[in-house]
């Protein structure tokens, strides 16, 4: 079997934009814009009930949107599902087979709905599921269910596959051989739009990371781009109690700003560069004090994430 | 840019390069069924509750009621029982068994899971109609050898007749299966089937005779699917005659509602 190369799209796998689904009085889904370039990874991040999922179901055709445009390889999915799901790979949330069926009976079944699938015997070897060929679907674990699922999105050779918390319920072992499928799909030129609430599964997979909120983006870009927050970077040290931060913050070039967080704990917020560090200890030696404890800290996509969609508790 | 990337995975490279390059398509229609319809048949047949349901109950009242006179029938015994118990079959797969599984196929996501690949929407429909025909025709076969060895003769005229029944009567416990099972929980699913399955048995003109049923019963029962199917292949087999317009028209109608109202009602996620 010869692989042909995939052609080159110039238009995105999926383009969403203004999106919004409502449910009765809540709105899911608020005026989202979304874009999947090819052969790129996004993973959509957010708290439970942010409209990740809604989402994933409008493009996979399962859905139909009240307003906006949505556009998945070209075509519109709440129009012709079955054009566009000979062409997508789908792994729904909690996946889904007959509670009777054996693991393997499974995937031939899903297998049989493509023109050129993968074969299915390697497919199981190499998901770690060889030792479960033969057990019923209801009796595998929530890892070996996940990882079955997973299987069932990609044996068709799909052009992008949507995997709606892939690695929910998996151990890190199971969580690690995901990522490293996904990295696959990627390298061979497979779209992939993911939701997680994992900060490390999108840190560690993703192209662009889309943080939504109450169904709207709170913010997006790399997750190196989210994570240095622009040029908002933040510089903590340690020194005598009771300084003056605001002589602190003219001492260093606009845009920079001191503070006094606790007794002792400083953070001096802004772009941090070796002169600003240097700027720093010297106006802390001018007055006599030593500038201890310094970290130049780069923030988490927690934080960003924490940040931005608060820290109470989501039901 | 290129962000760093965490990478623990040691040892060879599990997936080469080009494994997943994308080569999607459509399977064929052929294929999609043998694969969907095999599954669910095999699944039918292995599944305990429901050979309980589909073949040992049928086996077990077919000589009981043919070998025991527990209850007064025509002579020969097995000529009377037959019939009934062929309806019993179609019942039992048709409706209970159909209605329970696709109840516990929604609850664990596998419409959706079809829905979700290339398998067209009516593909899905006609690959659940070919494992229950399947089903349908291995419990008539075993049913039909059985009832021979015990020395059933049916009146050759009536086969026809019979087939035409039997497809009905798929049709009209069918539709009704698909809308119990596509429309309640699971559990409440199982539950529903199940008693109906029972009330159907004995009341519904499968086991008695409409003729030895309280004629307001025998009324109620014969426009009901189980009482015309039943009632109609008696007919047919034991005496060769056409069941008349009746029975054929009863189970027409059911099937026909329970198509609409399936149609407008189920969810098949």
């Amino acid at each position: 079997m010869t692989p042909t190369p995939p052609p080159l799209l110039a238009a995105p796998a999926v383009s969403v934009r203004g999106l919004v689904k409502r449910y009765g009085r809540t709105t899911a889904v608020d005026g989202l814009d979304l874009r999947l370039e090819p052969a790129s990874v996004l993973a959509l991040l957010g708290p439970n009930g942010a409209g990740k999922s809604t989402t994933v179901e409008i493009c996979e055709g399962f859905l139909t949107a009240d307003a906006g445009e949505v556009s998945v390889l070209g075509i519109d999915p709440a129009g012709a599902p079955d054009a566009l799901r000979a062409r997508i790979g789908i792994m729904p949330q909690g996946g889904g087979a007959y509670p009777g069926v054996k693991a393997e009976e499974m995937l031939r079944v899903v297998a049989a709905c493509s023109a050129t699938p993968l074969d299915v015997r390697w497919l199981i070897d190499v998901l770690g599921l060889d030792g479960c060929r033969r057990t019923p679907f209801k009796r595998l674990s929530g890892g070996q269910q996940q990882r079955l699922a997973l299987a069932c999105a990609v044996v068709g050779r799909p052009e992008l596959v949507f995997l709606d918390e892939p690695t929910a319920g998996m151990d890190p072992q199971g969580r690690h051989l995901v990522w490293e499928l996904v990295r696959a799909l990627r390298r061979d030129g497979v779209a992939v739009l993911l939701t997680t609430h994992l900060m490390e599964e999108a840190e560690a997979l993703a192209d662009h990371v889309v943080i939504m909120d109450h169904g709207k983006v709170v913010a997006e870009g790399s997750p190196a781009e989210l994570t240095s927050g622009g040029d908002q970077q933040e510089l903590r040290f340690r020194a005598r109690t009771g300084m003056d931060v605001d002589a602190l913050a003219r001492a260093l070039p606009t845009g920079h700003s001191a503070a006094e967080t606790v007794a002792g704990r400083y953070v001096v917020r802004g772009r941090i560069d070796p002169a600003v560090l240097s700027a720093i200890t010297g106006w802390c030696a001018d007055q006599g004090a030593l500038a201890d404890d310094v970290q130049v800290a780069r923030r988490s996509l927690e934080d960003v994430f924490l940040d931005l969609t608060g820290r109470e508790l989501r039901s | 840019m290129t962000a760093p990337r965490l990478d623990r995975t040691a040892g060879p490279e599990r997936f080469a390069p080009g494994t997943f390059t994308p080569q999607p398509g459509r399977g064929s229609l052929g294929g999609m069924l043998r694969a969907q319809a095999g599954t669910e048949t095999r699944l039918a047949l292995r599944h305990g509750e429901q050979v309980l349901l589909t073949l040992m109950i049928p086996v077990i009242l077919l000589v009981g009621l043919t070998l025991l006179p527990i209850l007064p029938l025509a002579e020969p015994r097995v000529d009377s029982v037959t019939p009934g118990i062929l309806a019993l079959a179609v019942m039992s797969t048709a409706f209970t068994s159909q209605a329970i599984t696709l109840g516990f196929d929604r609850r664990y996501g596998v419409i959706r899971r079809l829905a979700a690949t290339a398998l067209p929407r009516w593909l899905l429909v006609a690959g659940r109609l070919t494992s229950m025909l399947a089903v349908v025709v291995v419990q008539v076969v075993v049913l039909s050898a059985l009832a021979a060895f015990l020395g059933w003769r049916p009146a050759g005229a009536g086969i026809c007749w019979a087939v035409l029944l039997v497809l009905l009567g798929c049709a009209a416990f069918g539709a009704l299966g698909v809308l119990l099972g596509g429309s309640l929980r699971s559990d409440i699913v199982l539950a529903v089937a199940n008693v109906v399955w029972f009330v159907l048995l004995l009341a519904g003109g499968i086991v008695i005779p409409l003729a030895d049923l309280p004629s307001g019963l025998a009324t109620v029962s014969a426009l009901l699917p189980s009482g015309a199917m039943a009632e109609g292949l008696r007919d047919a087999l034991t005496d060769g005659t056409g069941p008349g317009v009746g029975p054929v028209l009863v189970l027409l109608a059911w099937a026909v509602v329970g198509a609409t109202v399936a149609v407008r009602t189920v969810r098949l996620r």
